[in-house]
């Protein structure tokens, strides 16, 4: 318990006092998490609108494979996108200049990536299968283009796609397996909150971690809100 | 009245080699209320939802202002947006009435049109409810929603399908005059799918019988309720048809 009430105190101390490695770290985090779910947002939503609208040969197949990566393990991931992204791996050999290096930014938001876009897809395809099929029909009949009818279905369904944004961005924010192994925890420039919290509490500074935690779930609570505001502002009239 | 809107010809449809639909022939003419009766699963909404392009026939063609639509040749969106549905269950957007009525022109892209959507409002008696969330809405006041939200289109073709089945008297004289009105004072045809004769009765120039996908009888409203050619007509209007 002390060290809870000692991590409390000293998370805010961080705070006050602006310390510069903890905003390096919360600052790298946001960057990696958001740019992440930025990809897992452009690529989940219209493939979760896609297959929650549209029947076709094999979408039973990309669904079962879209619930599979939904229970994908993090740090099976990690170990995939290491082994693509190492030098004798198939990517990481190709040596080309959009294929990142592994033990960098860029490598864990691939991997952040992969593991939030199934989440936001099939989040989002639970969401628009739950609209009133009949809504299709009526915005047709006022004449929307497919892409507005589809636009129409989106924002019916958007309490569910803010909650797959928000769930993709759960799963990426606390996630620790992925960026250990494909970032590698490198202070100053891969050293994430999850991944300090390890560290410290093997170290044993539990306040420390503490610390880490509490502004890890304060962060996590405040992008929630914000969203959650997002989704008022946009689809409010 | 004998400019034809439609022109229907050959038309069929049908869902996994079932026929719904077996319409030789039927003209739909400007500025007129056609209603179409029939019991239900007589092919009275397929016909509607071809009648606004949401789905192709399986043959035949339906020609509307000397454009065809048949299967594999779509109507062109500026000719779908002349004409538009009020459905029975009126599926309203999860926003304000406001919202809701606005929505077609917005599809349109005419987005400063507020005057007119309160206008509407107004004709259709909810201008006071303007900035509520239309879900919260009785029956009878989402329908006139859907009505208000239709007739703010100006269409040149206004299908009604069933709009007042299920609803309480008043809000079924409400609606029926407020097509009226937009059929005499606008000129707007009305093409109005109903299982419920008087309300054909008291509403259309002609009525047509369907039955079992075709058009049985197509008259004039005193022809077809005082003279019918068809037996299954006079019973039908004699209320002798069991469905």
């Amino acid at each position: 318990m002390d060290e809870i009430l000692r991590g409390l105190v000293h998370a805010i101390h961080l705070i006050v006092v602006r310390d510069p490695a903890l905003f390096e770290i919360v600052t790298l985090s946001l960057r990696v998490s958001g740019t992440a779910l930025l990809f897992s947002t452009a690529i989940g939503v219209p493939l979760g609108a896609l297959l929650g609208l549209s029947r076709f040969v094999g979408r039973k197949l990309v669904v079962a494979l879209l619930y599979t990566g939904m229970g994908f393990p993090p740090v099976v991931v990690g170990l995939f996108v290491y082994l693509m992204l190492s030098r004798s791996g198939p990517l990481g050999a190709l040596d080309a200049p959009l294929v990142p290096s592994l033990f960098t930014p860029a490598a864990m938001v691939v991997a952040q990536s992969i593991i939030s876009f199934p989440l936001v897809a099939g989040f989002t395809m639970a969401a628009v299968m739950g609209v009133d099929p009949q809504l299709r029909r009526q915005v047709r009949a006022l004449g929307a283009t497919r892409w507005q009818t589809t636009w129409a279905v989106l924002s019916e369904a958007r309490t569910g796609v803010i909650v797959s944004v928000i769930a993709g961005f759960g799963s990426i924010i606390s996630e620790v397996g992925a960026v250990m192994l494909v970032g590698g925890n490198i202070e100053g420039r891969t050293r994430m909150l999850t991944t300090a919290i390890v560290l410290e509490t093997r170290k044993g500074n539990f306040d420390l971690a503490m610390s880490l935690g509490v502004i890890l779930l304060a962060l996590s609570f405040l992008v929630n809100i914000a969203m959650l505001y997002l989704q008022g502002r946009t689809f409010n009239e | 009245m004998t400019e034809s809107v439609y022109q229907v010809r050959g038309l069929t449809k049908a869902y996994e080699e079932r026929r719904i639909l077996n319409v030789d022939r039927l003209d739909v003419y400007r500025g007129e209320i056609l209603a179409l009766v029939g019991p239900s699963g007589a092919g009275k909404s397929t016909l509607l939802r071809l009648l606004n392009f949401l789905e192709p026939p399986t043959t035949g063609t339906v020609r509307f202002l000397d454009v065809v639509f048949a299967p594999n040749h779509p109507m062109p969106l500026p000719m779908r947006r002349r004409v538009t549905t009020v459905f029975q269950n009126p599926v309203l957007l999860n926003r304000s009435v406001y919202a809701n009525v606005r929505y077609g022109l917005s599809l349109r892209g005419q987005d400063d049109a507020s005057d007119r959507v309160m206008q509407v409002l107004e004709q259709v008696g909810l201008d006071r409810l303007a900035r509520q969330r239309a879900r919260t809405l009785s029956g009878g006041e989402a329908q006139r929603v859907s009505l208000a939200r239709a007739m703010v289109l100006d269409p040149d073709v206004l299908l009604l399908d069933e709009p007042t089945a299920n609803l309480d008297p008043y809000n079924v004289g409400l609606i029926e005059e407020i097509a009226r009105s937009l059929n005499v004072a606008q000129g707007t045809t009305i093409v109005l799918v109903t299982h419920n004769v008087f309300q054909a009765q008291r509403l259309a120039h002609r009525v047509g019988l369907l039955l079992e996908g075709e058009i049985v009888e197509l008259a004039d409203r005193k022809t077809f309720f005082e003279m019918p050619t068809d037996p299954r007509t006079a019973a039908f209007v004699r209320g002798e048809m069991v469905y």
